[in-house]
């Protein structure tokens, strides 16, 4: 299915994609988030805006999005199912479409317990599989209880898949299954074991998916040693030693991030099956634009803007 | 069976301040089993109550009594006599016992003793652990026997999420990734193509929300 999104354009063209992160603000202000996509909007093909991401409340993404659309970017939407129920996941996705969003990612979402509410009664109504079903079965024109949907929304739907979460045979099955029920590009969690990344592109592609869906492996440029280590201890992030300790003996830490960001990109580029990179620089946007220059990105492919 | 754990005293206490006749109304089913409701555990609470007046220098009378069964209401009707003196009753039974005991006796308060926290069993002495949260939708019989509503914190019924570390669930307390656990033992089995299998969205109407029943006509009198 074609959809008006610049994002699929430029994968089915052949383009090595690349797409970042904006973290909505804990506020009620969207002008950071302008500020970023204004930022981001020429050296990106599509602009993530997370869903309460690590499950600490921040700015809904469709309205994070909304604002993304005004600053001139293409937005891609995430959506979790734990907060909302089927009901409110369908509702989402409609609006989103009716605002001019294209694109859509969808996530279970960190688990509450995580965030700055773990009190929280977590939703979980679906799973990220079922949801990501929900949305390919919206655009085709039904909702959920089979009731005609008028007019469908028109969304690329993408989903996320960390291939370090272990074991390997049940992240590529799962990845399977994601495909089957209808996702057309996949995010990958961080990037930081390029070994570990590159076993699973290759079990990825025995099974042929390289060539049904789009993989674009994440990027997180760590802005310091100690930024690194946070994030070796998020669940399901692989960081290796060897990293944590060339970052530590850098006399300009934030500038050998950028620099380990642009490698890896180099290397991920040679990795048969990736489609393109997604840089969650976290609240560090600013780094994206000099990193995806010095990773010879530049210019993006033209595509029309909304 | 139904797994529970004793109140903290203070707020049993509280709701006993005042109060100069009370019963403490045990169970000798599950909340038995798991140590929190039975025999042993009506005469600790009644005698936190009885000690408690003492400090205050009130008179209090704690009656005490225990039934097979506080769920099922053939039983209750042993509580009656001493529920006619009683000015409140502390029920260490399950959640449903304590609503039997409210519904038989109206006019008097009834306060629960216990939280009755899940369906479970015990693995091992002085450990007890959920294994169904009573979906009303039994998957086990695709899972390997594993219940992913109730074994993985997110319910996901499509295979694990991203946050598994070592093949251990992301909220940590050292469990097992139930959907790791599915996948070896399925494996074991060799019924992996299972996993292939799209699971679509639960209907949740069957796990409650709303008062469920189950009607067996064959054992109505």
């Amino acid at each position: 299915m074609t959809t008006p999104s610049n994002l699929q354009r430029v994968l089915e063209q052949g383009h090595f994609a690349v797409t970042a992160e904006i973290g909505p603000p804990k506020g009620a202000s969207g002008e950071t988030v302008r500020r970023h996509a204004a930022l981001l909007r020429d050296c990106t093909d599509a602009q993530n805006v997370t869903d309460n991401q690590s499950a600490v409340v921040h700015m809904c993404s469709l309205a994070a999005a909304v604002h993304v659309l005004q600053a001139g970017g293409e937005p891609v939407f995430q959506l979790t199912t734990r907060d909302r129920n089927r009901l409110a996941l369908q509702s989402d996705l409609l609006g989103a479409a009716s605002l001019g969003i294209r694109n859509v990612l969808c996530l279970t979402g960190d688990h509450q317990k995580f965030g700055n509410h773990p009190q929280a009664r977590g939703v979980f109504d679906l799973d990220s599989v079922q949801l990501v079903g929900l949305a390919r079965r919206l655009c085709e024109g039904r909702f959920l209880n089979g009731d005609e949907v008028k007019p469908p929304p028109e969304l690329f739907v993408g989903a996320v898949e960390n291939p370090f979460a272990g074991p390997l045979p049940l992240r590529v099955l799962r990845l399977g299954k994601k495909i089957a029920a209808g996702a057309r590009f996949i995010q990958t969690q961080a990037v930081y074991d390029i070994e570990l990344f590159a076993r699973f592109m290759a079990a990825v592609r025995e099974q042929g998916w390289d060539k049904e869906v789009s993989i674009l492996a994440g990027v997180v440029p760590p802005k310091s040693a100690g930024a690194l280590r946070y994030i070796s201890k998020v669940p399901g992030m692989v960081v290796p030693d060897k990293l944590i300790r060339r970052m530590k003996g850098a006399a300009d830490q934030a500038r050998e991030g950028k620099r380990f960001a642009v490698e890896l990109i180099r290397h991920l580029r040679t990795i048969k099956g990736v489609r393109g990179v997604h840089i969650m620089a976290i609240r560090w946007e600013e780094a994206v634009p000099e990193i995806v220059t010095e990773a010879g990105l530049l210019p993006r492919p033209h595509a029309d803007k909304y | 069976m139904i797994v529970a754990r004793r109140k903290p005293a203070p707020p049993l206490l509280a709701a006993a301040t005042g109060r100069r006749t009370v019963l403490v109304a045990g169970c000798k089913g599950c909340v038995a089993v798991c140590g929190v409701g039975g025999e042993r555990e009506v005469r600790l609470l009644a005698a936190q109550l009885e000690l408690a007046a003492k400090r205050l220098g009130q008179k209090r009378t704690v009656l005490r009594a225990t039934v097979a069964r506080q769920c099922d209401p053939g039983f209750l009707s042993s509580f009656d006599s001493l529920m006619e003196q009683a000015e409140a009753c502390f029920s260490l039974g399950c959640g449903v016992g304590v609503q039997y005991m409210a519904e038989r006796y109206p006019a008097k308060p009834v306060f629960p003793a216990v939280d009755t926290v899940f369906a479970g069993g015990s693995p091992a002495a002085g450990l007890w652990e959920e294994r169904c949260r009573m979906c009303g939708e039994c998957v086990l019989g695709e899972t390997g026997g594993i219940c992913p509503v109730s074994r993985c914190a997110k319910g996901l019924l499509n295979g694990p999420c991203g946050g598994s570390v070592n093949e251990l669930c992301e909220i940590g307390h050292n469990q097992p990734c139930a959907w790791n656990l599915i996948y070896e033992r399925l494996a074991g089995q060799g019924r992996l193509e299972g996993l292939t299998v799209i699971t679509p969205p639960k209907d949740w109407s069957r796990a409650g929300a709303g008062v469920r029943s189950v009607v067996r006509e064959d054992l109505m009198p």
